[in-house]
């Protein structure tokens, strides 16, 4: 199928309502074909921009274009981009079979045409045999597979997904996430995803735009956003972290680090301006140790609380300042490590932590 | 008897439907109850199941007798309703007007559901008051009142005359025009709230959905918003279908005797005229119409007069 993505550029988008302001001055630009993710807790302002760019709701300011031409004020049955809701939002009275041909029979396709089309896109989301089926007499990933067919039916050159798979189990959620994935994949469309699931993000999207009251905060591949978030709000969104309160920041030979309890902690060289800052680290990246590493950042720390997670162990650790630490480990390594006794070293590798800077 | 019916059942159900609405869905969604023993539910509602016997049954069993019984044995009365041109015409006269009524309340009343259910915050509280304030006035009162507006020497023809846009009266009582007006008013809000209870259970977002497809309004109306409603649309008529076949009131004041309905006929059988054998075979009929209609009102539509619409 031939493609018609296109790409969009939001130039300081803002919403209020009265005095709340619900999007502070967005700029984002959304590549043609891309997996674009926005996340952010309930109430950060994504779904707004979402309905910013669907034409469902118009901004108070700033401007969007579609490649190169400004659409801030075309309405949402012009822009016709494709749309999956929260719900799914399906004609309750039509069948799996009318619900996909109505986007179709809106823009005045043949008869043969609509069928056609219809009979090739059951297909492709995997519906055949429930063509006659209402709303109501199917599944949830079902109905979600009609939603997604339905907003995809008209090659639309962006698709809009509003949580779509917030009322699926997890074990479900897991399957038609990979099939939104591959529709991405065949499709070539651009595609919005909005969620709060940060997980789901990381897995899905080619990049994700972090919002949080109405900024936003972020936009990054998956692995930067985790890897480099800009800040501790986004550090701490996308999954358990460790802060440790560093003083004295500055630059050696190997890298910028600080001082922690009386230990020098080094990370990748980055900018800073000195001082107190917060030196943040994965517990997935930290592992133990029976003394101090020569090459790697090391806490003398001691264990407090561990919880079997299955193929993983989760432990929780109290530094000699009463610090706070969480480090994960492969269910077998953790065991060989507790043999030592509960006082111990936690260690990382110097290019795994990162400085965030102070506020926020 | 027939015809009084309708009436305390309209009393009695009216404002169990419309009040609190926005919180009914919230209601329908909670979960079920534990259930009561049935004993006590039964002990709850025999009063009202003892009076329906009482006052209703019995009763009604009696003119049933009468109906094959006056003036003497036999199925005499239904042969004459059958072939009487009076009395055909009567039942003739009813259904027209019956159409023409539930036609005009039902599409008024999916005007004005519409606004009450979908209009801004000013516009939904107006329409309230609209409904309520009359809803909630004697259907006599209300009939006087339309009789001093639209006799011959009432206030329109007065104010018409005095304006020089017309010469002598028009005729707006005392014939089927008037009737259809006063019980179209009486009935509008009988129809609007199985709309709105309807309107209510429509999801906003499939209404989005259909725009973000890129549907003009009026095809979302067509195509979407009155298939989601129909259900409401089927109550609605049914239920004022059913309301007009047994008025009485409106149809006597404004008719002025001249456009009879059914109630009134079994009025002059019994009242005026020694003919009860004949009276009490018409509200028969009425009765067997009546109870099909409900039969079919509570088959089809029972989800939208209860909320739920789906």
């Amino acid at each position: 199928m031939d493609t018609r993505a296109v790409g969009l550029n939001a130039i300081g988008i803002g919403k209020s309502y009265g005095a709340f302001r619900a999007l502070k001055d967005v700029s984002l630009d959304i590549g043609r074909g891309e997996f674009l993710t926005l996340l952010g807790p309930s109430g950060s302002g994504k779904t707004t921009f979402l309905m910013i760019l669907a034409g469902f709701e118009q901004a108070t300011s700033g401007r969007l274009m579609s490649e190169g031409v400004d659409i801030t004020a075309r309405s949402a049955e012009a822009r016709s981009f494709g749309m999956v809701f929260q719900g799914y939002a399906l004609f309750p009275h039509m069948n799996v079979e009318q619900n996909i041909a109505f986007p179709l029979q809106v823009r005045k396709m043949s008869r043969d045409a609509v069928g056609r089309r219809v009979a090739e896109m059951i297909q492709r989301v995997g519906l055949t045999g429930h063509e006659k089926k209402l709303p109501a007499q199917l599944s949830g990933g079902q109905q979600q597979r009609v939603a997604l067919a339905r907003a995809l039916v008209f090659e639309p050159s962006v698709l809009l997904l509003d949580e779509p798979f917030s009322a699926l189990d997890k074990h479900l959620r897991g399957r038609m996430q990979d099939e939104v994935k591959r529709l991405h994949q065949d499709f070539g469309t651009t595609f919005i995803f909005v969620t709060h699931d940060q997980s789901e993000a990381l897995s899905l999207s080619s990049r994700i735009a972090i919002f949080n009251h109405g900024e936003l905060l972020q936009v990054a591949t998956p692995q930067d956003v985790y890897e480099r978030p800009a800040n501790r709000f986004v550090a701490e969104f996308l999954g358990e972290i460790n802060l440790l309160p560093v003083e004295n920041i500055g630059d050696c030979s190997i890298g910028t680090g600080g001082s922690f309890e009386g230990a020098r902690l080094t990370g990748p060289r980055q900018e800073h301006a000195g001082g107190a800052g917060t030196l943040a680290i994965r517990p997935e990246h930290m592992s133990l140790a029976d003394g101090c590493p020569r090459d790697a950042n090391g806490v003398a720390a001691s264990i407090i609380a561990t919880t079997y997670l299955g193929s993983a162990m989760r432990l929780g650790l109290a530094t000699r300042g009463g610090t706070r630490i969480i480090v994960t480990l492969p269910t077998e390594t953790a065991a060989k490590a507790l043999t030592n006794g509960p006082d111990l070293w936690v260690t990382w590798p110097m290019d795994k932590g990162f400085l965030l800077p102070e506020g926020r | 008897m027939a015809a009084a019916a309708p009436f305390s059942r309209a009393e009695e159900e009216g404002p169990s439907v419309s009040l609190a609405p926005d919180h009914r869905t919230e209601w329908g969604r909670q979960a079920t109850p534990r259930r009561a023993s049935r004993w006590i539910g039964f002990c709850f509602i025999a009063p009202l199941l003892a009076f329906l016997a009482l006052v209703y049954v019995i009763p009604f069993l009696g003119v049933a007798e009468w109906s094959v019984t006056l003036p003497k044995p036999g199925i005499g009365q239904y042969e004459r309703l059958a072939t009487d041109p009076l009395v055909l015409s009567v039942f003739l006269r009813t259904f027209r007007i019956c159409a023409i009524v539930t036609f005009v309340s039902v599409t008024a009343a999916y005007a004005i559901a519409y606004v009450w259910v979908r209009g801004t915050l000013l516009q939904r509280r107006l329409t309230e008051l609209c409904i309520l304030i009359p809803f909630l006035i004697s259907v006599l009162t209300r009939a006087f009142g339309w009789l001093a507006l639209l006799s011959s020497r009432g206030l329109v023809n007065t104010w018409l005359q005095a304006s020089g846009l017309i010469d002598s009266p028009l005729q707006l009582a005392r014939n089927e025009f008037g009737v259809v007006l006063g019980m179209t008013h009486v009935l509008i809000p009988f129809a609007a709230f199985p709309l709105a209870s309807a309107m209510r259970s429509v999801d906003e977002r499939v209404l989005l959905a259909a725009r973000g497809l890129g549907a003009s309004r009026l095809r979302i109306f067509w195509r979407v918003f009155l298939p989601m409603t129909a259900s409401g649309l089927i109550g609605a008529a049914l239920i004022v279908f059913v309301f007009t076949l047994g008025f009485f009131v409106t149809p006597a004041i404004l008719g002025g005797g001249r456009s009879i309905m059914v109630a009134e006929l079994v009025y002059l059988r019994m009242f005026q005229s020694p003919d009860w054998g004949l009276g009490a075979a018409v509200s028969v009929v009425l009765v067997l119409i009546v109870g099909a209609l409900m039969a079919a009102l509570f088959r089809f539509a029972r989800p939208a007069m209860i909320g739920g619409g789906r």
